[in-house]
């Protein structure tokens, strides 16, 4: 194995718990040279294990100063540590993206020496990617904490897409993973791009060729399962990101046990939570584009999200009172908190209904989960019905007649208690 | 009635064009090359007509927008007789009626056009994602691909836009013919004379660049270990990447 081949195969491994696959948010031309974005993004392949490739995504370095208890590259863990040239990782990202194997570069680091001294090579690398070669494709680049701003301010200049990880979603959670680290030296470094953002946003609407700075904006991450923290308390501070720090996406990757040596973290062996993981992003969606408030699907009173329902359903069967919906007559909004109705399909309901009232066969047709929705929707031809059927009846049946893909999953967890 | 064209987009406007030209009513539309004859109907052969064909596309800028006019030549793209029918159909409809019918989704030819404008989106889609150019040793990006349907010419544009700086050539085997851009415009091409092509043997018959095996490697490497063990689900990995790409990809061949 050739050299490069196998820094490739340690940076690749040791970067790969980066969520963050998003390719897309940035209108990047190509100004006579190679590349530009995707608005919508592209996965160009998928992993075995279904996540998406979109971008080249390698660390610099997987030296780090740190000993944080949660990652792989801590400084106590006994790996093998590699590091590329700025010339290497350039190579690689232009040899892949001329292939049409990426839509870009995501580079991350360890830290070594300090933070500024990362940043600066970081940078290095942007920059040469940029100006030497040309490239006009997607870089999403990692906020090193504590890099001076003056080099975070330039680093905006020629990146799509900043972000700095969260890593544990409380206070509390970290400081007993990485006890040298803090929340705020996420904040802080987050906030001051955003403002960035903000004031080059200003400008542009003043003076016409402003620069772009960081045009796809940011995004952070949280591990999921590592700690005791609850759905609530996760899905709140994502909820604050989104409204005070103007993210783009906020990402929640189940905890994948990578040691034994910290008795505190879940150990080699125990399942990733994954199901757990899909309905903090199923919430997510909610939040951002059912415009669902936080408190409607968790609470102080409902902490926990259901794993064998989706929390839509789950707020569906907490709210009988808002249900049936006529889909003849209602409101897109109220439309699109239907169980298995999504905003496809809503917009087309509302659209054909102009042309007359609308049956069971045309809406089946229109790619909603019909037999999801029927529970909690009329339509011209619904069948007569005398009161409303009790939640627990109806939710029975939704699983019964449903082929979640999680049901093994749920059914062979449940046994084991017996 | 029957009408037979011969299968062309210009084909299939004459036909709309004639619809009203004969005023005939409830057209079935058929494909010359697949139309098997029956003794009931009533059969009329249309011949492709630049001029008929050009006043309906004419015809239809008046009442509707670009994006929406495009629709219809990439549903067209499907090569499926059911959409040729909707395309029809709602075409005579249009120009008789109202072309506002086009947002009613409760109706059968609006539902059938929705249905095939996403299949075609869908693939359009892939296709820039799975294409996979090799390096010949003379510079040139080649890749072959084997599309569900007749997709090429709704993303030369984004080739062209994204890769202008390098020659390039994308050749669709199932049809026998492609793409290819030399830095300045792309321009349409065929390279082999019998119209089935085996993609292992075309693929043989272009010289590789010396570097090109060792990027392939190193991407093969990229996607071993980018992958979470602790993660597998093969069901998810080949909903997304089906097994009929997997000739093409890369990182699909052992490494």
């Amino acid at each position: 194995m050739e050299r490069i081949e196998e820094k490739l195969k340690i940076l690749a491994d040791a970067a790969k718990y980066d969520v963050s696959c998003s390719s897309s948010g940035s209108k990047r031309k190509n100004d006579g040279g190679i590349g530009n974005a995707s608005q919508s993004g592209i996965c160009h392949t998928y992993t075995e294990d279904g996540r998406c490739v979109s971008l080249l995504k390698i660390l610099l370095t997987n030296h780090c100063i740190y000993d944080c208890a949660f990652c792989v590259s801590r400084k106590s863990n006994d790996i093998q540590r590699a590091a590329f040239t700025v010339d290497e990782v350039v190579e690689l990202t232009m040899n892949f993206y001329r292939r049409n194997y990426i839509e870009g570069l995501f580079l991350s680091s360890g830290i070594f020496k300090n933070a500024d001294y990362t940043m600066e090579r970081l940078l290095r690398i942007v920059k040469k990617l940029r100006l030497e070669e040309r490239y006009n494709g997607y870089i999403h680049l990692k906020t090193i904490p504590g890099a001076s701003e003056e080099m975070i301010n330039e680093a905006g200049l020629y990146v799509d897409r900043m972000s700095i990880n969260l890593e544990m979603p409380t206070e509390e959670g970290l400081k007993l993973m990485a006890p040298e680290k803090d929340h705020d030296s996420v904040r802080k470094p987050l906030m001051h791009i955003n403002k960035q953002m903000i004031a080059y946003k200003g400008e542009s609407k003043l003076i016409k060729h402003v620069p772009k700075f960081v045009p796809a904006g940011q995004s952070t991450q949280m591990v999921i399962g590592a700690t005791a923290e609850t759905d609530f308390e996760v899905m709140a501070i994502a909820k604050d990101f989104y409204s005070n720090y103007n993210l783009k996406r906020v990402y929640y990757s189940g905890y994948i046990p990578i040691n034994n040596s910290n008795s505190l973290l879940p150990q080699i062996g125990s399942e990733p939570p994954l199901i757990r993981e899909n309905r903090l992003y199923q919430t997510d969606w909610l939040l951002r584009f059912y415009n669902f408030d936080l408190e409607e699907i968790l609470n102080p009173n409902f902490q926990k999200l259901d794993l064998d329902i989706d929390p839509k359903l789950s707020w569906a069967l907490r709210n009988p009172h808002f249900f049936p919906i006529d889909i003849n007559t209602a409101d897109y909004n109220a439309i699109i908190r239907i169980p298995g109705v999504g905003r496809q399909s809503a917009m087309k309901i509302v659209k054909a209904r102009k042309y007359g009232r609308l049956h069971e066969y045309q809406i089946r047709k229109m790619g909603i989960a019909f037999n999801r929705a029927k529970y909690f929707m009329r339509y011209a031809d619904s069948p007569f019905q005398i009161g409303t059927p009790s939640m627990d009846v109806v939710k029975g049946q939704i699983l019964q007649g449903g082929n979640s893909k999680y049901k093994k999953i749920l059914n062979s967890a449940q046994l084991q208690l017996f | 009635m029957n009408y037979l064209f011969d299968g062309s987009f210009q084909g299939l406007l004459t036909c709309v064009f004639e619809a009203f030209e004969f005023k005939d009513v409830s057209v079935r539309i058929c494909e010359e090359q697949s139309y098997s004859a029956d003794m009931f109907s009533q059969t009329r052969t249309i011949i492709t007509n630049q001029t008929k064909a050009e006043r309906i596309w004419k015809g239809l800028s008046k009442h509707l927008k670009k994006s929406e006019i495009r629709s219809f030549y990439s549903a067209y793209l499907s090569e499926d007789a059911q959409a040729y029918q909707a395309i029809f159909n709602l075409m005579v409809r249009g120009f008789s009626t109202s072309f506002n019918l086009l947002h009613d989704y409760g109706d059968n030819d609006v539902m059938t056009l929705s249905q095939t404008l996403k299949k075609v989106g869908r693939e359009q889609h892939r296709m820039k994602a799975f294409v996979r150019f090799q390096k010949s040793n003379d510079g040139l990006y080649f890749s072959m691909v084997d599309p569900d349907f007749n997709v090429l010419p709704l993303i030369i544009a984004f080739f062209k836009n994204r890769y202008a700086d390098q020659r390039w050539m994308i050749y669709d085997v199932r049809r026998n013919y492609g793409f290819m851009y030399d830095k300045t415009k792309v321009f349409e091409i065929q390279l082999f004379e019998h119209t089935q092509v085996n993609l292992s043997i075309a693929l043989e018959t272009i010289e590789l660049d010396d570097s090109e095996l060792k990027y392939q490697r190193l991407w093969k490497q990229y996607f071993k270990s980018t992958n979470i063990e602790a993660r597998k689900n093969t069901k998810l990995h080949i909903q997304h990447v089906p097994k009929r790409y997997w000739k093409y990809l890369i990182e699909k061949q052992s490494l």
